[in-house]
């Protein structure tokens, strides 16, 4: 077997696969929060919050209302979908015309309020939620032994990343809710309702995050503090894919889960810093992100 | 002028008033600092206040002419944050006395400070043996369990039973490497042997690089010297990695009754560990854990809140005795005089290092049928008598023991 920089080739496939498992987290909750800042203008601070809720209602529906893990990957994504659209309503509404802060400063708020009531109510620790039986095992890919779940998880968050893309690159749809974020009053003028255009990409967004607790909630602890401990890290993700840009939070997601897994086998004290090291490096280079447009 | 003469006479007054005892500014007042919002404070939090609260009401407080007040903060597990809180309360609010702390970089930091100061420092939560080892200090009694004794017990029943090859999953920080040193020394001892280790960032929530890594080392025991999220996550994903059904097994080297009920029966059956407390050992922890969750959202006590009870009553009673709290070091040698006795911890000592003694226990997570409750979760493996149970003296390097 040949060697690479020291390490067995083998392992190295291993951790470029992991990377790319945990990339997939970052690349499904930035591309939210892209198509959240892309279409409204807020930066999305509940984010976090909103992961963790998609986790917890997963917890809640398998024990308290006998619902699997199946019904959790499509109902808690619209359940916490609906409570976006009405924090949207009821608060983001009044917030568009103002800085920016307004939005973060709002956000930042509600996801500390969200997460201390969970706390209060189901403490620090963590609740326990399975592996669905059908995705129990494992493959041995011989250089790895890929554990079943993790392979669905890389291939649902692709899917679902392209899907997106795709949505608001390349359809009808997408080309209003863009052309809305230009100009919403021409594109008002043309009869399409934008309010509630705007309504809708929120709930979507937050949906995304849901579906990402889901996810996570076989493999991490289903816990208030799940979300915060990834907020930051995604959000340096959005910062260098480039605000906004639904392919630059993508393929930033999954490179920076690579690098990330990298850095945990040549550096390991170091992988919870390295993201943010890159992020230097690309403001200073690239004020704008890799992939965003100078405005 | 007329104002500040009039509240000098008010100053004056209180400061000549007719005491029993000379407390400092006329009450005890002990403050509780830990992690109250991250993953350690199911383990810790809010939980140690209420300790801290059952002890001074056991203690008969009021009744003896006492008057204790407790406060409560949050470190953040941030050495810098627990600083400043621990230097406001001392020189603005006359805190004398600093409980648990768990988190070892933040207790190494207030173990300093509460030294320069002259307070006193109990520590329930804190893991790092260095506190009675090399850093030991005049004004600290270091309560429940330390690295030394988790390595002594858990590391100890491994290898004696054929885990011969290691490798380490470490926290990087203080505690971390205390408990990777400490039971990498108890495996070298009796003839075992380290492959290697790797440290990860405090908190992770990702392990399965780490995970990997240690599954190509071939070591027949994986050693996880974290704690908290860390530890359940870094279980949960092993199962997930099939690490234990490829033979390897785990060794949680600390862990706690709230983070085995966090990760369920069914993947922490069987697993062996060391712990200073259980409250399903006898009628009199029964009775304090059942009180206990009443007023603690429902949540059993762990070992440290335990510890946190033990040691305020034990302090209480030295400051009784000592009639003063204002001197940490007469008050932390009180406390080493007078043997310690409460309803938890029975009977033991306090070393001249500040070590307090007592048994440890190796206990076994139960299986899923033989649980008959949600806290019904731990079996006794083997008592660790005190004279066993911690680091001899003579080896921790505290400079306060002479030799």
């Amino acid at each position: 077997m040949f060697e690479i920089f020291g390490i067995p080739s083998q392992a190295l496939f291993g951790q470029l696969l992991i990377g790319l498992i945990n990339g997939s987290f970052y690349a499904l909750l930035s591309l939210g929060l892209a198509v959240i800042f892309g279409m409204l203008n807020i930066i999305n601070f509940t984010h976090g919050a909103q992961y963790m809720l998609g986790a917890f209602i997963a917890f809640f529906l398998l024990h308290y209302a006998g619902l699997n893990y199946w019904a959790a990957l499509v109902i808690a994504p619209i359940v916490v979908g609906l409570t976006g659209i009405l924090v949207e309503r009821v608060l983001l509404q009044w917030l568009y015309k103002l800085d920016h802060l307004y939005g973060l400063l709002l956000t930042f708020g509600l996801a500390l309020i969200i997460e201390g009531v969970f706390r209060n109510f189901f403490g620090s620790s963590g609740l326990p939620y399975r592996v669905p039986d059908s995705l129990q095992g494992g493959q041995n890919l011989g250089f790895m032994f890929l554990p079943n779940y993790r392979a669905w998880v890389i291939v649902l968050s692709l899917i679902v990343c392209f899907a997106t893309w795709y949505l608001i690159e390349r359809t009808r749809l997408g080309a209003y809710l863009r052309a809305a974020t230009e100009n919403p009053t021409l594109v008002r003028a043309f009869g399409i309702n934008v309010p509630r255009m705007i309504t809708l990409t929120y709930g979507f967004g937050v949906g995304l995050a849901a579906l990402a607790g889901v996810m996570a909630a076989p493999i991490y602890n289903v816990s208030p503090q799940m979300g915060a401990d990834l907020i930051i890290v995604v959000f340096a993700v959005v910062v260098i894919g480039g605000m906004g840009s639904i392919m630059g939070a993508i393929v930033t997601g999954f490179g920076l889960g690579i690098i990330e897994g990298l850095t945990k086998v040549f550096f390991p004290e170091a992988s919870n810093t390295v993201i943010f090291v890159i992020m230097a490096i690309v403001l200073l280079i690239r004020p704008a992100g890799l992939f965003g447009r100078r405005t | 002028m007329k104002r500040l003469l009039g509240l000098a006479a008010v100053i004056a007054a209180i400061g000549c008033m007719p005491a029993k005892a000379q407390y400092s500014d006329g009450m005890i007042k002990i403050g509780v600092l830990n992690d109250m919002s991250g993953t350690y404070a199911d383990l810790a939090g809010p939980g140690s206040v209420v300790a801290a609260q059952m002890a001074v009401e056991d203690f008969g407080a009021a009744a003896k002419g006492m008057k204790v007040e407790i406060v409560g903060a949050d470190h953040q597990n941030k050495p810098d944050i627990g600083s400043n809180v621990v230097r406001q309360w001392i020189d603005r609010d006359q805190v004398d006395v600093i409980v648990d702390v768990p988190t070892s970089s933040v207790a190494l930091a207030v173990n300093e400070i509460v030294r320069e100061k002259n307070k006193v420092f109990l520590i329930s939560g804190a893991a790092a043996s260095n506190l009675t080892g090399d850093k030991c200090s005049p004004n600290t009694v270091h309560w429940t369990y330390d690295t030394w004794s988790l390595a002594n017990g858990t590391g100890n029943a491994i290898v004696k039973t054929g885990g011969k090859t290691w490798f380490f999953l470490t926290a990087d920080y203080a505690f971390g490497h205390a408990l990777e040193r400490d039971t990498a020394a108890v495996v070298e001892k009796n003839g075992g042997k380290v492959l290697g280790k790797v440290r990860h960032p405090f908190p992770a929530t990702d392990f399965s690089s780490f995970l990997l890594q240690a599954q190509s080392s071939k070591a027949q025991i994986i050693g996880l010297a974290n704690a908290g999220a860390d530890t359940t996550n870094a279980i949960k994903q092993a199962a997930e990695f099939g690490i234990v059904k490829g033979g390897q097994n785990l060794a949680a080297l600390l862990i706690f009754l709230t983070d085995i009920k966090a990760l369920g029966l069914q993947t922490a059956q069987g697993l062996v560990f060391t712990e200073a407390w259980y409250w399903d050992m006898n009628d009199a922890n029964r009775d304090f854990a059942k009180k206990f969750s009443e007023r603690n959202k429902g949540i059993y006590p762990s070992m440290v809140h335990a510890g946190v009870y033990s040691a305020v009553m034990h302090y209480l009673k030295a400051v009784q005795a000592a009639k003063a709290d204002a001197d940490g070091k007469v008050v932390v040698a009180k406390m080493k005089e007078l043997p310690t006795d409460d309803k938890l911890f029975g009977k033991g000592t306090i070393r001249a290092d500040g070590r307090k003694i007592h048994p440890m226990y190796l206990f076994e997570v139960k299986k899923p049928e033989e649980s008959k409750g949600p806290w019904d979760l731990y079996k006794v493996r083997a008592t660790i008598p005190a004279a066993e149970a911690f680091r001899p003296i003579a080896e921790g390097g505290c400079p306060l023991v002479k030799g």
